[in-house]
Parts: C-alpha cells; sequence; structure tokens
C-alpha cells in the first residue's frame, strides 16, 4: 500500500503545479490590470511578488515530480511526455514573470486610447493559459475530454492574435509618438501575446500526446 | 542414488533450463519490456511461483504427457528430454518463438516410433486439439478482457498515476499466476517423461504431507526451470516486450492475464474436480504451450485494433516453427536413441510383450469379448505394440475401445511382490487395508499388470474402484497412480 501512498502524493504534486501555474496567470492579470489603472506603484509591486513566489515553488514542485518519475521508473510509457508537457507549462509561467519584470523594470508609457486593448489582449492570454491547465488536468485523469478543452486554448490564442495585430497597427498610425516609443509599446504587445502563443504551442503537442494515451 | 541416473537426468534439466529461458519470457515479457517491472523483480517471483506451481499441481497435465508414451527406461528419457531440449535450443538460437510443448511431444513420437511402442491416437488428438484451440481462445479471452478494461478505465477516470500503480500491481499479479500455471502445465513436458522411470521414491513427512516421487521429481525440475529465469531469459524477455505488437501496459497485462487463464485452464485438476461435481463436461488436462497462448492473445489485440501493426510476415513464421519444432525434436531423438542403443550400449527402451494366453482368453471373456475377435491368435506372443496391433488389424477391424481393453489386458509385465521391497511402498500414502492386502501377497508373481490389480482387489475392497462417473474421477485416478506405483516398485528387472 506504501505503492498508492506514495502515487497519491504524485497527484496531489501535479495538481499542486497545475494550480500555481492557474493562479499566477489569475494574479498576473490583477498586476497588469493594477499597472493600466494606477501605473508602477506598491499594488504592482505586490503582485510581481506573489507571481515570482508562485513561479519558484512551481518550480521546484516540477523538479521533484520529474526526479519521482525516473527514480521510481513510473509511467515508462508517457514519462517523457509528462516530463514535456510540465517544462512547457513552466515555461508559460516563466513568460507570465518575464513579461511582468519588463513592466516593472521598464515602466512603459501606455497612452489612454491603448489601455482598453492591453486590457482585452492580457484577457485573452490569460484565458488561453487556463484553458490550458483544464486540457492538462484531463490528460492526467481523463484524456478523452482533453480535445474539449483544446479548442478553446486555440480559440483564445487567435482572439488574442487578433488584438495585438489591431494594436500594434494602431500605435504605428499615432502620427503623434516618437518611434522608440511605438518600439516600447509594440515589445510590451508582443510579451503578452507570447503567452498566448505558448499556450497553443503547448495545447498542440498535449493534443500528440492525449493521441498517444488512447492507442 | 544410482549416478548414472542423476546423468540421465541432466537432459531434462536442461530442457526445465531452456524452458526457463524462453517461457518465462512470455509470462513477464511485456511487463520487463515496457519496463514496468525490474528484471530482478521479476525474475525472483517468477521462480518462486513457478517451483511452486511445479509440486502443488503439476501432476494434472503430466498425467496425459504420460498416457502418450510411457518411455520406459531412462535412457530413453534422458534421449527424448535431450532431443526436445536441442529442439528449444536450436530454434531460439535461429530467433524463432519455441514451444517446448511441440518438442517434447515430437522427442516422444520419435522414441514410440523407434521402441515400436503405438502412439494413443487418442491423446495425441487431444494435445493436436489444443494447439489449435489455445490460441484462439487465448486470443478470444484477450479481447473480452482488452474491451472490459478499457470500459472500466473509461468509467472509473483514473489518474495516469493511478492507472500506472494498478497496472504495475496487476502485472506482478497476473505474472505470478502465469508463472504458477507455467510451472504446473508445463513442468509435465520437463520431467513427464521421467515419472515412469524416477529414481524417487515416494516418502512421507511425519505420516502427514505425502510426498510422492513425481512431486520430488518436479520440485527438481522446478528448481531447473527457475534457474533457466534468472540466469538467461532477460535477453528473451526484453526481445518479447519490444519485438511484438508495441503494447500498452495495460494490454502488456490483458496479454499475460489472457495466456495465464488459458494455461490454468489446461492444467488444473481443482477446476476439473469442480467442473465434475456440478456434472458439468471437464476440459482436458493437456499440456499446452504458453508461447501460443501468448501469440494468440496479442493477435486477439492486434485484430481488435483492426489488424494494424501486426506483422503478418513474423506470424507466418512463428506457424512454420509450430510445425517444424515437433519434426526436429522426433528426428534428434530418433536418431540419438538409435546412437546411445549402438554405440553407448544403452536399453532405450524395455521392450512390452503380448501374448494371448488361457488366462487372457478368460479375462476378455470375462470382460465380454466376443471369442471370435482373438480367434487364430490363441497362444502366440508378439514382441511389440506395433506387431501386436498389425496383426490384429490383419485379421479383424475391431473398434478401438475393444483393442485398447485387448492391448490392456494381453500386455506381459511380470512382477514379484518381493517381501524385501514391502518397505519401500510403506510411506503412509496407501491405506491400512490396501498396505494389508498387498501384505497378503508378499511373494506372488503376476505376468500381467491387471492380474496384480485382480489380486489386490479381492484381498481388500479399499483396492476396488468406483462407479465410472465423473464425481470419482479424482478418487479413481489417484487408484490408478498407486497401483502404477506398485507396477514400477515391483517390475521384475529384465
Amino acid at each position: 500500500m506504501a505503492l498508492f501512498r506514495r502515487t497519491k502524493a504524485l497527484e496531489n504534486e501535479i495538481d499542486e503545479f497545475l494550480d500555481k501555474l492557474s493562479e499566477s496567470a489569475l494574479v498576473f492579470r490583477q498586476a497588469i490590470e493594477l499597472y493600466l489603472s494606477d501605473g508602477p506603484g506598491a499594488g504592482f509591486d505586490e503582485k510581481l511578488r506573489q507571481v515570482n513566489e508562485l513561479e519558484s515553488r512551481a518550480d521546484q514542485l516540477r523538479r521533484g515530480i520529474e526526479t519521482q518519475l525516473y527514480s521510481q521508473t513510473l509511467i515508462p510509457e508517457s514519462r517523457g511526455d509528462v516530463l514535456g508537457l510540465l517544462e512547457n507549462l513552466d515555461s508559460i509561467l516563466n513568460l507570465l514573470e518575464g513579461t511582468l519584470w519588463g513592466f516593472s523594470i521598464e515602466t512603459p508609457d501606455i497612452p489612454e486610447e491603448f489601455v482598453k486593448d492591453y486590457r482585452g489582449l492580457t484577457e485573452m492570454a490569460v484565458l488561453s493559459v487556463e484553458a490550458i491547465v483544464m486540457a492538462s488536468r484531463a490528460f492526467f485523469r481523463d484524456h478523452e475530454t482533453v480535445g474539449d478543452h483544446m479548442y478553446k486554448v486555440m480559440f483564445y490564442e487567435k482572439e488574442a492574435d487578433k488584438v495585438s495585430t489591431k494594436l500594434k497597427r494602431e500605435i504605428f498610425g499615432q502620427a503623434d509618438l516618437h518611434l522608440s516609443h511605438k518600439m516600447h509599446l509594440k515589445s510590451f504587445t508582443e510579451h503578452i501575446d507570447n503567452v498566448a502563443d505558448k499556450a497553443e504551442d503547448v495545447a498542440d503537442r498535449l493534443s500528440i500526446y492525449a493521441i498517444k494515451r488512447s492507442i | 542414488m544410482d549416478i548414472a541416473v542423476l546423468i540421465f537426468l541432466t537432459s531434462g534439466l536442461f530442457l526445465g533450463w531452456s524452458l526457463g529461458a524462453n517461457d518465462a519470457a512470455n509470462v513477464f515479457g511485456t511487463a520487463v519490456g515496457t519496463r514496468m517491472i525490474r528484471f530482478s523483480t521479476a525474475a525472483a517471483i517468477c521462480g518462486v511461483f513457478v517451483i511452486l506451481g511445479a509440486v502443488i499441481s503439476g501432476a494434472g497435465a503430466a498425467h496425459t504427457l504420460g498416457r502418450l508414451g510411457s518411455v520406459n527406461a531412462l535412457a530413453g528419457s534422458f534421449m527424448a528430454a535431450f532431443s526436445a531440449g536441442l529442439a528449444v535450443y536450436v530454434m531460439t538460437k535461429f530467433g524463432l518463438p519455441v514451444s517446448t510443448t511441440q518438442a517434447i511431444v515430437g522427442a516422444i513420437i520419435g522414441w514410440n516410433l523407434f521402441s515400436e511402442t503405438l502412439t494413443d491416437t487418442n491423446a495425441m488428438t487431444k494435445i493436436l486439439a489444443t494447439w489449435v484451440v489455445s490460441p484462439l481462445l487465448a486470443a478470444v479471452i484477450a479481447i473480452l478482457l482488452f474491451k472490459l478494461v478499457t470500459r472500466v478505465l473509461r468509467i472509473a477516470k483514473l489518474h495516469i498515476l493511478r492507472t500506472d500503480a494498478y497496472t504495475r500491481l496487476g502485472l506482478v499479479l497476473a505474472g505470478a499466476f502465469g508463472a504458477y500455471s507455467l510451472g504446473a502445465n508445463n513442468i509435465g513436458n520437463v520431467m513427464g517423461v521421467f515419472i515412469s522411470s524416477s529414481p524417487f521414491t515416494d516418502f512421507s513427512l511425519a505420516g502427514w504431507v505425502n510426498v510422492s516421487s513425481v512431486q520430488q521429481l518436479f520440485l527438481l525440475g522446478g528448481l531447473a526451470i527457475a534457474v533457466g529465469v534468472v540466469t538467461y531469459s532477460k535477453r528473451v524477455m526484453l526481445t518479447v516486450g519490444g519485438g511484438l505488437l508495441p503494447l500498452s501496459p495495460v494490454a502488456a497485462w490483458v496479454v499475460v492475464m489472457a495466456h495465464s487463464i488459458v494455461l490454468f485452464l489446461f492444467a488444473s485438476q481443482g477446476l476439473e474436480r469442480l467442473l465434475a461435481s456440478y456434472g458439468l463436461p471437464t476440459i482436458p488436462l493437456v499440456p499446452v504451450s504458453s508461447s501460443q497462448a501468448v501469440i494468440g492473445a496479442v493477435l486477439g489485440i492486434g485484430l481488435l485494433k483492426g489488424g494494424r501493426g501486426l506483422r503478418w510476415r513474423l506470424l507466418g513464421g512463428i506457424g512454420a516453427g509450430w510445425l517444424l519444432t515437433p519434426v526436429i525434436a522426433g528426428v534428434v531423438c530418433m536418431v540419438g536413441l538409435f546412437v546411445m542403443q549402438n554405440v553407448f550400449n544403452q536399453q532405450v527402451y524395455r521392450p512390452v510383450a503380448y501374448e494371448i494366453s488361457q488366462p487372457v482368453i478368460d479375462r476378455l471373456a470375462r470382460a465380454g469379448m466376443a471369442p471370435g475377435a482373438i480367434s487364430g491368435l490363441e497362444g502366440r506372443r508378439f514382441a511389440s505394440a506395433v506387431r501386436f496391433d498389425r496383426a490384429l488389424d490383419a485379421k479383424e477391424r475391431l473398434g478401438p475401445e475393444d483393442k485398447a481393453k485387448l492391448m490392456a489386458y494381453a500386455e506381459l509385465d511380470e512382477m514379484t511382490i518381493d517381501p524385501g521391497r514391502l518397505g519401500l511402498v510403506e510411506t503412509g500414502w496407501l491405506t491400512i487395508g490396501q498396505t494389508r492386502a498387498l501384505r497378503r501377497l508378499s511373494g506372488r508373481t503376476f505376468t500381467h499388470k491387471w492380474m496384480l490389480a485382480e489380486a489386490l482387489m479381492e484381498e481388500s475392497a479399499g483396492w476396488k474402484p468406483l462407479a465410472d462417473n465423473m464425481a470419482n474421477k479424482a478418487y479413481n485416478k489417484e487408484l490408478g497412480d498407486k497401483l502404477d506405483f506398485l507396477y514400477r516398485t515391483f517390475r521384475a528387472a529384465r
């Protein structure tokens, strides 16, 4: 029965890792919201600190899970896939954290007319992360429903692309902005859009893993 | 114990070793190949359960093989086991899947031909039929089991790690069950030919547990199989795990389960008794090939998935191997027996003669056989079963039942109840009444088996078989085993 106790503990660690990713996305949305409304300040810094903590805890969990999978030769058929999945999910978390650090260090000046689109872009990125977390949970427990979450990831990523393209067009269409300012705003648009792109990459891999499991 | 006996037994141990090296791969190959179970764990479990299966329930299947041809001289047993072991070893060298059962059946038929013993066609058909039935049965069981398991998994929605843990536990349990069945079913292949010439005598532990000479033989054979598993099966296991249809761990479990169930069905005396007690038809206890069962199970799963990924060419090769193995073993056996007999001057078989003497004629009349059936053969003696059979066929076609009766009664088998050997049979296995009856016959000589049996029946009701029905089958079989044991012990040396 020791076998099942260890299994249960490992299941919980995987669940916790996914919780941390999901939580990071939610805190990310709050942080951007605070930045867009109040600009850089104590509120934003607090959210950044939270994401930092979540990221390091998730890293710790991921390493523990990977070590156990290999040292106890668990799920020999799928452990390579699980390893790839966890590392890719972790890189989403790194993107979230990196973007917030960018805001904190570079403090981009976002003109009022772009705030709505930045908000919309952030929303789509966060929703895509939440969908990929759901799809990953399904992969572990009920791989036949992975597809149900997958199309949402694709949908939010496309929406994010549309918003970011529109935003970039508008930024460069502004006559009264310096090119340096435009470039700065563009880079932050891309930072946020990358989160959704990465979620889509993970979803593509996940659909293959799910097919492998069903054979 | 005679040194020669030990030397002769080595060929059985060689056969056991090669069986362990090959057939154990059927039980744990997929588990080790998919890295679900470490080799050392698999080898330990397999070794222990093979020995348990051989000693506890090995006697069932060995009986049928004993009937197919009673290889009655130790040098002959040596050659039969050696040629079967060699066939298995050669086939393995060429990378062909091996069926130990077929090799030993081929070798026994080779011995039968050489010694002019009749091959029991009834037992032969039974064995041949299982070679077709067992893979088919394994395929059907695998398909049903796989459907059931996938449905349960779909409903249960287990975590991937939980599924993994259960599959691992399932593979260990199924493997242990498979190893037990392998030991029970295939020990007959390894040691079956030595039963008639067993060098061991029965003994009893404190009068409670009777350890028959057969069980001692089987313990030795089981140990040989276990050594084969530990020393040589790793490579074969990895080949089986990767070389067959790529299987998921769950499918691997289904394959092992289906294979084990088939082996168990054909080896279980307990199941036979249970079926018999409800008046249901029983399954013949025949040694079946575990390789065939595994291939059948994999084929079943492959077909369930639409036949994609199955290597049909490999399957064709396997089928050819199934036909070739008994032929190789039989030919090697015959050549080997010739060499043993003429170069090493060993007695490779004990000739069994037949004579239609007056007591035999009287006995046949009592058994209700028409006197016309044997007219013209009275007083004649035949040097072998084949010649006797030919003489019978030349005269008149007898029904197979009548012919078997005639053969049994006419068989010459001289034995004397030597008072000096009576101690050998007093092991606690025979009942007090049975032993007393035997003691009263001390010093008497019998020319036929049935004469001793009838004399014993006259002395004690304990030697009388019960009415021939399914419920009494086990009792009567044990009585037959006891009589066989007496024949072996008191047979006059020739």
